[in-house]
C-alpha cells in the first residue's frame, strides 16, 4: 500500500511538471545560454544575467522562459539569426539583441518565431538587426515594449522592425521603432492589434499592411517615416486616434489607402504631411472625427474610390484641403469643417446654410497637369481659384459639403 | 556723377510717397510675422507681397519720377556732364532709394523672426525685383515721351509679368500636356523674374515638396550652387537689358 501511494505521488509531480530555475552568467553554473537550453525542461525558467553571449545561433526548441536580468546582450557577430523560437509557450524579455546576420533568401533576424503559438517578446532592445522581430505562421503571439533600433540606408539592405507573415491574433503593443525598412509589417496576418506604438524615421513606411484582414491599430504614433503608413489589399482594417505627423517630401503621405474596403478610420490626427490621406480604389471606408492641420493635401481621393463616408473631420491650414483626379465622385462628404469656409449661419444650428465646395480649382488642375504645380502661390492661381469659388464651372458639381460646420470640432 | 546720385537719392528719400512705402512695408512685414503661427507662413506672406507689390511699385514710382523730373534732365543736360552720368544717377538713384525702402520695411522684420539664409535669399530676391523694375521703368519712360502712354506701358508690364505670364505657361501646359514638358516649362519659368524668384523662394522652404516631380527638375537646374548663380545671372540679365538699351536710347534721343 506504502508504494502504491508513494507511486501516484510521483505520478502527479510527472504530470505537474516541476519548473526550475536555471541560471545562465559567466560566474553561474552555466556559461552559455545554449547549454541551459539543451539542459532545460519544458516549462522551465532560464535566467541569464549580465554579459556578452556570442553563441552563433540559438534555437529555442522548448517551451521555456528566457529572462534577462540587467539587459545581458546577445550577439549574432553580423552572420547568424540571433534567435530561433520553434516551440510554443516561449518568453523572451529582458535582452539586448544585435548585430544579426544579413541574407536576403533566409531573411535572418533579431528574433525569428517559427509556426509557434503564445511566444511572448517583451521588454528587450533589438539593436542594429537585419530584421528586429520575424513573425512567421504564428498565432496569439504578445510582442510589447521593445525597442528597435536599425540604421539602415536603403531599402534593400535592411529588413523590418516586426516583420509578420501568415499570422493569427499577434498582439503588438508599445513598441518603438527606428531605422527599419518598414516599421511593422502585415502581410496575411488577420485579427490582430496594433496598439500604442511609435514607428518613426523608418526608409519605406512606419506600418505597411498587405493582404491582412480584420486588424486593428490604435493610439499609436508614426512620424518621419519616408512615405508615411501603407494599407493595401486589406479589409477591415480599424484605424483609431493614431498620430501621422512629418511624412514630409515627395510622394509621401500620412496614410495610403490601396484596394481596401470596410475600414474606419477616426480620431486620427494628421500633421505637416505632403499628403495626409491618399484613397485610391478604396470603399466603404468611414472616415470621421480626424483632423488634418498643415498638410500639403488633406485628402487625396482617386475617383475609383466609392461609398466613403467622410465626415466630422476638422480640415485646416492645409495647402489643399482635398483633390481628385476626375470628375466622378461616388463619396459623401457631410458636416466637416473647413477652415476655407466662408459662409453663414442664419438660423444658430451651427452649420453653414450655403453648401461647400473642398475642391479648389487649382487642386483639379494640378492632378490632371502636374506640371502646373510650378505655378504654386502665383497671382494667376489666386484668381483663378477664387472666380471659380464664386461660379463653379470647372470642378465637380457633387464634390460638395451640403452641411459644413461652422465651429472647428473638438478632436 | 556723385553729386548728381547724391542729390537725386536724397530727394527721393524725402519723398513723402517714398516714406508712405516704407511703412506700408513695414506694418505687412511685421504683421505677417506676427499674426501667424510660424514663421514659414509669414514668409509666404512676404513672398506674395514681393511679387506683387514691390515690382508695381517700383515700375511706376520711377516712371512718374522720371517723368516729373524732365526739367530737371533737360536742366543737367544744358551743362557740360556726359549724358551716360546723367541717365545713370537716375538709375542709381531711383534703385538705390527704393531699395533701401524694401530693406527697411520688410528686411528687418524679415531678418529677426525668420531663419537666416532664407531670409538672406528672399532679401535678395525682394533687391533684384526692386532694380528689375525700376530698369524697365527707365525703358518704359524712354520710349514714350508721352506721359500717359509710358505710363501705360509700365502698368501692362507689371501685368504681363505678374499675371499674363503664367496665363500663358498654363495655356501651354494644357496645350502640350501630352507631350514630356517639364523640363521647357522650367526653362520657360525662368524667363520671368517673377516666376523665376517665387520658385526659387518655393524651394528653400517646406513646400518645396509639393512642387514633386517639376519641382525636382526645377531644383536639379537651379537648386544647387552652379543653378543658383544662373539663375541670379538671368535676373541680374532683366536689370542690364533694359539698362542698356535705354541708356542707348538716351544718349540719342532729341529731348
Amino acid at each position: 500500500m506504502k508504494y502504491v501511494f508513494f507511486l501516484v505521488l510521483l505520478l502527479l509531480s510527472g504530470i505537474t511538471g516541476h519548473s526550475t530555475k536555471l541560471h545562465v552568467g559567466p560566474d553561474k553554473k552555466y556559461k552559455k545560454i545554449k547549454q541551459a537550453i539543451t539542459d532545460a525542461k519544458k516549462g522551465d525558467t532560464i535566467i541569464v544575467f549580465k554579459g556578452l553571449y556570442k553563441e552563433r545561433n540559438i534555437l529555442i526548441d522548448k517551451s521555456v522562459t528566457l529572462i534577462g536580468i540587467n539587459l545581458p546582450i546577445i550577439d549574432g557577430d553580423r552572420k547568424f539569426e540571433v534567435l530561433s523560437v520553434k516551440a510554443s509557450n516561449v518568453t523572451i524579455s529582458g535582452f539586448k539583441i544585435q548585430h544579426s546576420g544579413y541574407a536576403t533568401l533566409d531573411d535572418p533576424g533579431g528574433i525569428k518565431v517559427y509556426e509557434s503559438e503564445n511566444v511572448k517578446i517583451i521588454n528587450n532592445d533589438l539593436y542594429d538587426n537585419f530584421f528586429g522581430i520575424y513573425i512567421q505562421f504564428s498565432k496569439k503571439c504578445v510582442i510589447k515594449n521593445n525597442r528597435i533600433i536599425s540604421f539602415g540606408k536603403e531599402e534593400q539592405t535592411i529588413g523590418n522592425g516586426i516583420h509578420c507573415w501568415k499570422s493569427d491574433s499577434l498582439q503588438i503593443i508599445g513598441n518603438s521603432i527606428s531605422g527599419c525598412r518598414d516599421g511593422i509589417y502585415f502581410e496575411f496576418v488577420n485579427n490582430s492589434t496594433i496598439w500604442k506604438n511609435k514607428a518613426y524615421n523608418n526608409i519605406r513606411y512606419g506600418l505597411h499592411f498587405m493582404n491582412s484582414n480584420d486588424d486593428a491599430y490604435y493610439s499609436n504614433k508614426f512620424s518621419k517615416n519616408g512615405a508615411g503608413v501603407a494599407v493595401m489589399f486589406s479589409k477591415k482594417i480599424t484605424m483609431r486616434n493614431n498620430h501621422f505627423a512629418d511624412n514630409w517630401g515627395d510622394a509621401a503621405f500620412g496614410i495610403l489607402f490601396k484596394e481596401i474596403s470596410d475600414c474606419i478610420l477616426t480620431g486620427n490626427t494628421f500633421d505637416r504631411n505632403t499628403a495626409a490621406v491618399f484613397m485610391d480604389g478604396s470603399n466603404r471606408t468611414l472616415v470621421e472625427n480626424n483632423q488634418f492641420t498643415n498638410n500639403g493635401w488633406g485628402l487625396k481621393i482617386q475617383a475609383n474610390c466609392m461609398d466613403n463616408i467622410i465626415q466630422k473631420n476638422n480640415f485646416i491650414k492645409n495647402t489643399f484641403d482635398v483633390s481628385t483626379n476626375g470628375t466622378l465622385l461616388l463619396n459623401q462628404f457631410k458636416n466637416n469643417y473647413w477652415d476655407k469656409y466662408t459662409g453663414y449661419d442664419l438660423n444658430k444650428d451651427k452649420i453653414g446654410d450655403v453648401p461647400y465646395r473642398p475642391l479648389s480649382l487649382y487642386a483639379v488642375i494640378v492632378e490632371s497637369n502636374p506640371t502646373s504645380m510650378l505655378l504654386y502661390r502665383s497671382f494667376i492661381v489666386s484668381l483663378l481659384d477664387q472666380s471659380e469659388k464664386k461660379i463653379p464651372s470647372l470642378t465637380p458639381e457633387n464634390f460638395i459639403d451640403e452641411s459644413p460646420l461652422m465651429k472647428a470640432l473638438k478632436l | 556723377m556723385n553729386r548728381i546720385l547724391k542729390y537725386i537719392l536724397l530727394d527721393i528719400l524725402k519723398n513723402k510717397f517714398v516714406i508712405a512705402y516704407t511703412i506700408m512695408l513695414a506694418v505687412i512685414g511685421w504683421s505677417s510675422f506676427t499674426l501667424e503661427d510660424n514663421s514659414a507662413k509669414g514668409i509666404l506672406t512676404l513672398l506674395n507681397l514681393i511679387l506683387l507689390t514691390v515690382p508695381l511699385v517700383s515700375i511706376l514710382f520711377a516712371a512718374i519720377y522720371i517723368y516729373n523730373s524732365a526739367e530737371f534732365i533737360e536742366l543737367l543736360i544744358s551743362h557740360p556732364i556726359k549724358r551716360k552720368d546723367i541717365w545713370l544717377s537716375l538709375f542709381g538713384g531711383l534703385a538705390g532709394s527704393m531699395v533701401l525702402a524694401f530693406v527697411l520695411g520688410a528686411g528687418i522684420p524679415l531678418l529677426i523672426y525668420s531663419d537666416f539664409s532664407q531670409s538672406i535669399l528672399m532679401l535678395a530676391i525682394g533687391i533684384i525685383i526692386t532694380v528689375i523694375f525700376v530698369a524697365l521703368a527707365m525703358l518704359c519712360t524712354i520710349i514714350y515721351k508721352d506721359k500717359a502712354k509710358g505710363i501705360g506701358l509700365t502698368i501692362i508690364l507689371w501685368i504681363y509679368f505678374a499675371l499674363l505670364f503664367d496665363g500663358i505657361l498654363l495655356f501651354l501646359m494644357f496645350q502640350f500636356s501630352d507631350y514630356p514638358i517639364e523640363k521647357p516649362m522650367v526653362a520657360l519659368t525662368a524667363l520671368s523674374p517673377i516666376d523665376l524668384s517665387r520658385i526659387l523662394m518655393l524651394l528653400q522652404l517646406d513646400s518645396a515638396a509639393l512642387l514633386g516631380y517639376t519641382g525636382a527638375i526645377f531644383n536639379e537646374f537651379f537648386g544647387n550652387t552652379k543653378g543658383m548663380i544662373i539663375s541670379f545671372m538671368l535676373l541680374l540679365g532683366w536689370i542690364v537689358l533694359p539698362l542698356i538699351i535705354s541708356l542707348k536710347k538716351f544718349n540719342r534721343k532729341d529731348l
